[in-house]
Formats: C-alpha cells, sequence, structure tokens
C-alpha cells in the first residue's frame, strides 16, 4: 500500500471517480493549470481537460450556484472553495437552494454536489484563512457536513460524498494536508457518511474529536496510557450531520466519562449537540460532568497568538484528568 | 496614441412590432409565427390574467395565501417560451405564471403552492421547469450551470431564466451573467423590467440607461424590447434561441413592461406610486394590443374572444375546485415535512418524525 499524504489521497479520489464517472466535473478557484492552491485538484486538467476541470472566475456564489445547475441536469460536480473563509458568498446559494431543491420538489429535482473546502487553523495563515465553522452547514436541514482527519479516511469519505445522492459540505483539515503520511489501499475505498469511527478502544473514558483536532485528542489519550495508566476511547465523529448519535452513545454507556474535543468556537458549536444528546439519550451512565475542549468563543487570533487558542494536547489531557477525578 | 477610445463590440438595441393600439410598425419585423400557435399564445395570456384574477380573489377571500400577481405581464412571458422548445429548461423566479402555465404546469399546482401545500411543487416529470425561486436573483446562476451541463453532453436545449428589475442589483446575477459570458453557455436571460421592486422604483436600482446595458460589461449581447408587445418579445426570444443553439452564446433580454398589480398581495402600491402612472402604463397594457393585430389579421373576432373567455371561466373553476378537492385530501399530511430532506431519513430525523406523530396523535384524540 503507498503511503500517501491527504492530499495525495484526496487527489487519488478526485482522479479515480472521475475516471470511473463522466458526470464528475471539478470546478473552482485555480484548480485547473494551477492544480489547486494546496495542489489537491493537480493532474486533473491534464487527464480530463478543460471541460471537466475548470478554472472559474473569481466568485464564490457563482461556483456553488452553477454547480447546483449542474446537479439539477445530472452532473455530480466537486466545487472547490479555495478557503472556507470565503465559502459565506455562497451561503445563500447552499441553504436557500443546495440544501432545499429535493425537499422543495418533494424529490423531484436533487442537487447532488460536493463543496469541497480548506478550514483549520494551524498554518500561520492571513486572517480569515483559519477558522472551523462547521456549525453553519451542520446547522442546515438538507446539507451533509463530512471532516476527515487522516489521508485513509479521507480518500473514502470524498468517494463516498461524491457518489452521495445529496449536497455534501466537505471540509479539509489544512493542517493536516500533508502533516503525515499513512497507507492508503489503491483500490476503492469508501466510508459511509453518517457513521462515526472508534478508533481507539478503551474503558475509562471516551474523547471524541474530529479533523484537524484528532491528532492532539489522540496524543493526549496516549499520555493518558503511559503516565496515568487510564485507557481512552476515541471517536472520530467524520460527519458532523448528520450526527451518529449511536457510535457515541454506545462509547459513554461503556466509559460514563465524556470529553470533546474541537476547534470551533465553543457556544453552539458541535460539541454542544453531542452534550445535548448524551444528556437526552445517556444521562444515567454519565459519572461526570461532560467537558468540552475547544475554540474560545473570539474571532481565531492571527498566527502570532493562534497556538494559545487552539486545543493541545496539554488541554485535552488536563480536561480527561478533571473528568476522570470526579467522584463516580 | 496616449488616449483613444476602445471600439466595444455591442450596442443596445430597442425592438418593438406593435404600436400602443396593436398596429405593425414595420411589416418586416414581423415574426412568422403559424395561425395556430399565435391562437394559443393569445388563449393563454387571457387564461393567465383571469387566472391571476381569479387568485387575488381567492387570497383575498383567504382561500390562498401570499403570491405575487402577473397582472400586464403575460407578454413578457408567454412571448418568450412561445419561441423556445418543450424540452428546453425554464428557470423562473416567482412572477412566471403565464410562463410556466405554457410550459405546461397546471393552476392546481400553483394553488395549491399558494395555499401552503408544497405538494404544488411536484412537477410532472416532462416538465423542464425548476420550481419557483423566492430569494431574488439566485436562480439565473442555477440556469447557467443547466445550459453548461447541456453543452457539456452536446444537447442542443437551451435554459431561459427570468427575474425582474430588482435582481439586477443582485450580486447572483451579476456573478450568472459572468460565468455564461465566460463559459459560452446557451442561456437566455430575460428580465422583466417591470418598473418597480415593491416600493422602489427603477431608477433607484441603477444609474445605467438601460438594464440590457449590463450584459455588454460580461461580453454578452443586451437588448431591450417592448416587454407589452408580445411579438417584440417572440423575436427577441427567437433570436436569442438561435444564437444560444448555434454555439454563440448567452443573450441578455430586457422587456421592458410594468407591474399593473399588485408585488404581492401583502402590498399596497398606493403608497408609493401615482395613479396617472398606472393609467399611462394600462393603455399599453399587452393583451387588447395583440387582440387587435389578431383582428386585423381575421384571426379573431370578438366573438371569439367571448367564446375564449367562456372557455378560460370554466377550465378556472375546474381547476379551483380540484385544487380545493386536493387540499382536503392533503389536510392531515404534517409529518411528510420529513420525507424528502435527504435521499434516505437519519435515524434522528425518523425519531422527531415520531415524536411529532405522536404529538398529532394525542391532538387527534382531545379535539375528540
Amino acid at each position: 500500500m503507498p503511503k500517501m499524504t491527504m492530499v495525495d489521497a484526496l487527489n487519488t479520489a478526485l482522479h479515480q471517480e472521475m475516471e470511473k464517472d463522466d458526470r464528475v466535473i471539478v470546478l473552482g478557484e485555480d484548480v485547473g493549470v494551477d492544480g489547486g492552491v494546496f495542489r489537491v485538484t493537480e493532474g486533473l486538467l491534464e487527464e480530463f481537460g478543460e471541460k471537466r476541470v475548470i478554472d472559474t472566475p473569481l466568485a464564490e456564489a457563482g461556483i456553488v450556484g452553477t454547480s447546483i445547475g449542474m446537479a439539477l441536469y445530472g452532473l455530480r460536480p466537486v466545487c472547490e472553495i479555495q478557503f472556507s473563509g470565503f465559502s459565506y458568498l455562497a451561503f445563500q446559494q447552499l441553504e436557500a437552494h443546495a440544501a432545499r431543491m429535493r425537499w422543495r420538489t418533494r424529490g423531484a429535482y436533487t442537487v447532488p454536489l460536493v463543496l469541497r473546502t480548506p478550514y483549520s487553523g494551524g498554518v500561520r495563515a492571513l486572517e480569515h484563512h483559519s477558522e472551523s465553522r462547521e456549525a453553519y452547514w451542520a446547522h442546515t436541514p438538507g446539507l451533509k457536513m463530512v471532516i476527515p482527519s487522516g489521508p485513509r479516511n479521507a480518500r473514502a469519505l470524498l468517494v463516498s460524498a461524491i457518489r452521495d445522492p445529496d449536497p455534501v459540505v466537505f471540509y479539509e483539515p489544512k493542517a493536516v494536508y500533508r502533516a503525515f503520511r499513512e497507507e492508503v489501499p489503491e483500490e476503492e475505498e469508501t466510508w459511509p457518511l453518517g457513521k462515526a469511527q472508534v478508533v481507539r478502544e478503551g474503558d475509562d473514558i471516551t474523547m471524541i474529536s474530529y479533523g484537524a483536532m484528532m491528532r492532539p485528542t489522540l496524543q493526549a489519550a496516549e499520555r493518558l496510557r503511559e503516565e496515568d495508566g487510564v485507557e481512552a476511547e476515541v471517536v472520530d465523529v467524520l460527519t458532523i450531520a448528520p450526527l451518529d448519535h449511536e457510535t457515541l452513545a454506545d462509547s459513554v454507556r461503556k466509559t460514563g466519562r465524556v470529553v470533546i474535543v474541537h476547534e470551533a468556537p465553543r457556544s453552539l458549536g458541535p460539541g454542544a449537540e453531542i452534550v445535548a444528546r448524551l444528556v437526552e439519550k445517556s444521562f444515567w451512565y454519565l459519572e461526570a460532568p461532560i467537558r468540552r475542549v475547544t475554540g474560545y468563543d473570539v474571532v481565531i487570533p492571527l498566527f502570532a497568538y493562534e497556538k494559545a487558542y487552539l486545543p493541545s494536547a496539554d488541554r485535552v489531557l488536563r480536561a480527561a484528568r478533571e473528568t476522570l477525578e470526579t467522584p463516580a | 496614441m496616449p488616449r483613444e477610445v476602445i471600439d466595444l463590440p455591442y450596442q443596445v438595441e430597442y425592438l418593438s412590432v406593435l404600436d400602443e393600439e396593436g398596429n405593425l410598425l414595420d411589416e418586416d419585423l414581423e415574426p412568422e409565427i403559424p395561425d395556430e400557435r399565435l391562437l394559443r399564445m393569445h388563449r393563454m395570456m387571457l387564461l393567465a390574467r383571469r387566472f391571476d384574477e381569479r387568485m387575488l380573489q381567492l387570497q383575498r377571500q383567504g382561500r390562498i395565501g401570499t403570491f405575487a400577481p402577473i397582472k400586464g405581464q403575460e407578454a413578457a412571458q408567454i412571448g418568450i417560451v412561445a419561441a423556445l422548445r418543450e424540452s428546453d429548461w425554464m428557470v423562473p423566479s416567482f412572477r412566471e405564471q403565464a410562463a410556466s402555465l405554457w410550459r405546461g404546469q397546471s393552476m392546481e399546482s400553483f394553488l395549491l403552492a399558494y395555499a401552503g401545500f408544497y405538494q404544488g411543487n411536484e412537477l410532472p416529470e416532462d416538465v423542464r421547469n425548476l420550481p419557483v425561486s423566492v430569494p431574488v436573483g439566485t436562480q439565473p446562476l442555477h440556469a447557467v450551470g443547466l445550459s453548461y451541463a447541456m453543452k457539456y453532453r452536446g444537447d442542443d436545449d437551451v435554459v431561459v431564466t427570468f427575474f425582474g428589475d430588482g435582481a439586477t442589483s443582485e450580486g447572483d446575477f451579476h456573478e450568472a451573467m459572468n460565468f455564461a459570458g465566460v463559459w459560452q453557455t446557451p442561456t437566455i436571460f430575460v428580465c422583466q423590467n417591470n418598473q418597480w421592486a415593491i416600493s422602489v422604483p427603477r431608477y433607484r436600482q441603477t444609474n445605467s440607461k438601460t438594464l440590457a446595458q449590463k450584459a455588454l460589461a460580461y461580453g454578452v449581447p443586451g437588448r431591450q424590447v417592448d416587454g407589452n408587445d408580445v411579438l417584440a418579445v417572440y423575436v427577441a426570444a427567437e433570436e436569442a434561441g438561435e444564437r444560444a443553439r448555434s454555439g454563440e452564446g448567452p443573450t441578455l433580454v430586457e422587456c421592458v413592461t410594468y407591474r399593473l398589480s399588485l408585488h404581492t398581495t401583502a402590498d399596497d402600491p398606493t403608497r408609493y406610486r401615482e395613479e396617472e402612472e398606472v393609467e399611462k402604463w394600462q393603455k399599453r397594457e399587452p393583451i387588447g394590443r395583440f387582440q387587435n393585430y389578431l383582428k386585423g389579421r381575421d384571426l379573431l373576432s370578438d366573438h371569439d374572444i367571448e367564446e375564449v373567455e367562456r372557455e378560460i371561466k370554466a377550465q378556472i373553476q375546474d381547476a379551483v375546485d380540484r385544487a380545493e378537492q386536493r387540499m382536503k385530501d392533503l389536510r392531515g399530511q404534517e409529518l411528510t415535512m420529513f420525507d424528502h430532506m435527504y435521499a434516505e431519513m437519519p435515524p434522528y430525523l425518523q425519531e422527531q418524525r415520531d415524536e411529532l406523530a405522536a404529538e398529532l396523535e394525542a391532538k387527534e384524540e382531545s379535539d375528540a
């Protein structure tokens, strides 16, 4: 199995899906000649030509709005918004049309598009290039919201997203793009949308995270084992909407203690929904208050102070220890 | 030469075929339309007008909710769609009942939708209309995407999209024009410039002399037509359709027309416009002009008009009866709100559906 970065893995997914299905079209700013500013679409133009790999004008609503039209005609557009911080210009198109067309027409018309866009901090970027606003999309009925955490699941999830009959917002953690390599099988692999994954088993505490925050979370879990002899179960959410409550609840029933980690602001963030669901459905299994380790409710600072904003393995570890210290 | 004038390829043309009375202004401009189609155009314009009046009455009686009347804009719609093929696509805003009826949507579907039943948006499979789009100016982008996909597939259909004068101030409209220009898509942009965006007059939307000229900035031809002259509208649509089908790309057609009625039924135009203005435009209203033209060609008589009116009245009454029966049948189907959110219902939605089902059942029991 070749070892790939997340960028390579996403590129492989696009290549293979475009080869298999001529309905798949890639469009966005700089996705063609330049291969995308992060090179995720590299080589696609050469292989599939400019009718299928379109360097669009610089207009986010235009990219998403025309993708909606293409999807209505039966194509499978995969559009790229260069940074998620610029996707809000397309908010109306997604909220008012992509998310509702199936419902509005009682199933007569559907919009199977994928909006790929990099999110997350930690890459020393300019303002508007580092935030995590997945809650906007996850809060919108009719959209699916997916966030991979590593090369292998990024490839599998992107393939599933492209084949999915509903509109999918696909956040790519840019801090992970080239952070590490992982074995990714050459043959086709998918991961069902709406399904979380237990990536580390343990009986003492459940740690729930996704995207770029999986790394500090897993590091904290390792240290808990090494330093405290505690076995943490780690769940990678993978799909923020529709959320896989079952897998989360199953783990919590086993451990009774929970820490949720994300870099999005805390208030009304995905963690808030997870807490609410666990309290509603698994309250009697809880042995301690649920802790959230998240971004603060401020604008993510420019990179000089960014580290203090982003959840670190230390912060996660501290929260986990406090949770574990609470007597049952 | 330090200063020189850049030679731009387009001028904006104004096109009209009939005068205010419905006489031909220029015989060379008269389109060749088979008699049968001319009469169908007349019938559909009249049907749309009478249906509009009936809907207004139903709204005032509380039998349907808010809708946007089309009175005065029948030519700007029928002239366009009559020049296109059934297999072409139409991407409307929310004031295109006449065009939609021509293209096979039923009156019942509108009555249902405006009575608050989304089942009115269940379009028949062979009708290539998108549903009503409420957020102003957002839908032309869908038309561009659709027409890009058509071109990609090698199909020789075109997409027509409708929007109003107010929509030309929206960013999405400009992005749509720009993408269509760059991609050279087979798209016909139809602006129904009815002079008013609720209470804001055309001159407060833009300092441009015409709305048609907005196309020029995107390398797209734009033209203005007398939107109350169904023949002029037809000629413009036919030419735009030919351009699109032969690979010459998009066109913007500005139909200069007038909203003789309300923005929507929630609106009171006496707050912002003068009655004299309405009267002035009433003289140019499109149906009378077209009837005079047809009479002049001996295709239509007063007797024929009476007959058509009678038939239309019965047709509308039938549609209202059927729609009201359907509304009765559809009462109590609140649980359908959970259908079609996704191709497959996620478990948490199923739970919420069960919650509402229990709620409705409890209410039924307590009402009984």
